[in-house]
């Protein structure tokens, strides 16, 4: 799977395509404050992994598209349960990155299954309240849209800096990648928002 | 539509190095098809930006059908649509059909008006077989194409397009030229494809920031060579 399609909605008939945006958002939600109670059994967490796996099942998909929103991930949730195996024992090390592992893999369960229009106009009719507060929210969604934007985004050119860095043989260079990484990001940012302003959108 | 600039100057930067990349340009348009075409660095880039009021000029001003780009910007931006050299800059949504919907978005159109639009886009321009499809993952002349439509979704007036084909091969600047040549609007192109002028009303030549020749197609190109010659 190449970056720039990483999370992006495949279409479906599944139970969890048909399941409404805000219901997919809200137990997304629910996971995330449970997520601080749970992450103190490692056993639960285990549990929720495998339920986050039963769920692409569920959606049509395998095991495979499951690990292939975590695999970007790889270096820092092997950093993270190594670093706490060493510190505080393997079942806080499960629980942490356990914990990682299942939002990461719900929250692209529920790009994958859900379009991005549909998602945002969920976003803007939740945040339609915070406009006696002042906020736009069209803003919200806009925030939301770039958001998922970025994403793929950033992968796409973290893997063309990798390749240019492999080409050019500076492999074991930490600098050799961050910097233009984070170069080629500020660009392509500038250009993203040249691009909303040029097509009318928060003027 | 009218487009007037007069004495626009622009520079970037007002540290202790400045840079100036229009220099006192006055020009009226009126033509339907203008050709832009200069060196890199020449002031075309700016000289299209400052006519969406992405940028405004440092002195001077810029008025298109009397609305002025300092004032008036959101009302300009409606009138005129903007293509960029890399379509990828210019896609937000995931996918096809999303991305080319995305600009009505606070259009206040029904879904079905907005739906109906997108499907007569993705049919003219033959994008109707990927409109589900991820929009990073079109061959080049498909994102531009894709970038173009998401620009006419909103129906402007008028299309400035910053070098639309200097990304693409041959067979999509040539396929980019004929969609181009049949749009109804009027339309600003800069471009590096000089065969893609052939045609147009009228072709400036900008040179470090002044507009050094204003013609039809033939004596502004041929004006672009000799430049070009006097600088070898």
């Amino acid at each position: 799977m190449r970056a720039s399609s990483l999370g992006l909605f495949r279409p479906g008939h599944s139970p969890l395509h048909r399941l409404r945006p805000g219901t997919k958002l809200l137990i997304l939600l629910v996971l995330g404050a449970a997520s601080v109670v749970t992450q103190h059994w490692w056993w639960a967490v285990a549990i929720l992994i495998l339920g986050s796996m039963l769920a692409y099942r569920v959606a049509g998909w395998g095991v495979r598209l499951w690990w292939l929103q975590l695999r970007p991930l790889w270096m820092l949730l092997a950093f993270t349960a190594v670093v706490h195996a060493l510190t505080s024992g393997w079942q806080r090390s499960v629980a942490d990155t356990g914990t990682i592992v299942v939002l990461v893999a719900c929250a692209a369960l529920v790009t994958l299954t859900t379009p991005t229009t549909a998602l945002v106009d969920t976003v803007v009719r939740l945040a339609a309240p915070l406009s006696r507060f002042g906020l736009d929210p069209e803003r919200v969604g806009l925030f939301l849209m770039v958001g998922i934007r970025c994403v793929p985004l950033v992968a796409g050119l973290a893997q063309q800096v990798r390749e240019a860095q492999i080409a050019r043989r500076a492999t074991t260079s930490t600098r050799a990648f961050v910097v233009p990484l984070v170069v080629r990001s500020l660009r392509e940012a500038d250009a993203l928002g040249e691009a909303l302003v040029a097509r009318g959108i928060d003027d | 539509m009218r487009i007037e600039l007069e004495r626009v100057s622009h520079t970037f930067g007002d540290g202790p190095t400045p840079r100036t990349v229009l220099r006192d340009v006055t020009l009226t348009l009126t033509e339907r098809r203008i050709g832009v075409i200069g060196h890199n660095g020449s002031g075309k880039s700016t000289f299209l930006r400052l006519l969406n009021a992405l940028i405004v000029p440092t002195s001077g001003r810029v008025l298109v059908d009397g609305l002025d780009t300092a004032r008036d910007a959101r009302e300009l931006r409606r009138r005129i649509g903007f293509l960029f050299t890399d379509p990828d800059a210019q896609i937000i949504m995931p996918t096809v059909s999303e991305d080319i919907a995305f600009g009505l978005r606070r259009s206040g159109l029904s879904h079905e008006q907005v739906d109906a639009r997108v499907r007569d886009l993705l049919v003219r321009f033959g994008l109707d077989a990927h409109a589900g499809h991820p929009a990073h993952l079109l061959s080049g002349g498909q994102k531009q194409l894709l970038a173009l439509a998401a620009v006419l979704i909103t129906e402007p007036l008028a299309l400035v397009m910053d070098e639309p084909t200097t990304l693409l091969d041959l067979r999509n600047a040539a396929m980019i030229g004929r969609v181009v040549a049949d749009l109804d609007q009027t339309v600003i192109l800069a471009t590096h494809h000089l065969d893609l002028l052939a045609g147009f009303d009228r072709v400036l030549v900008f040179h470090e920031g002044r507009v050094v020749a204003d013609a039809a197609p033939a004596a502004a190109i041929a004006s672009y060579r000799d430049l070009m010659d006097g600088e070898r």
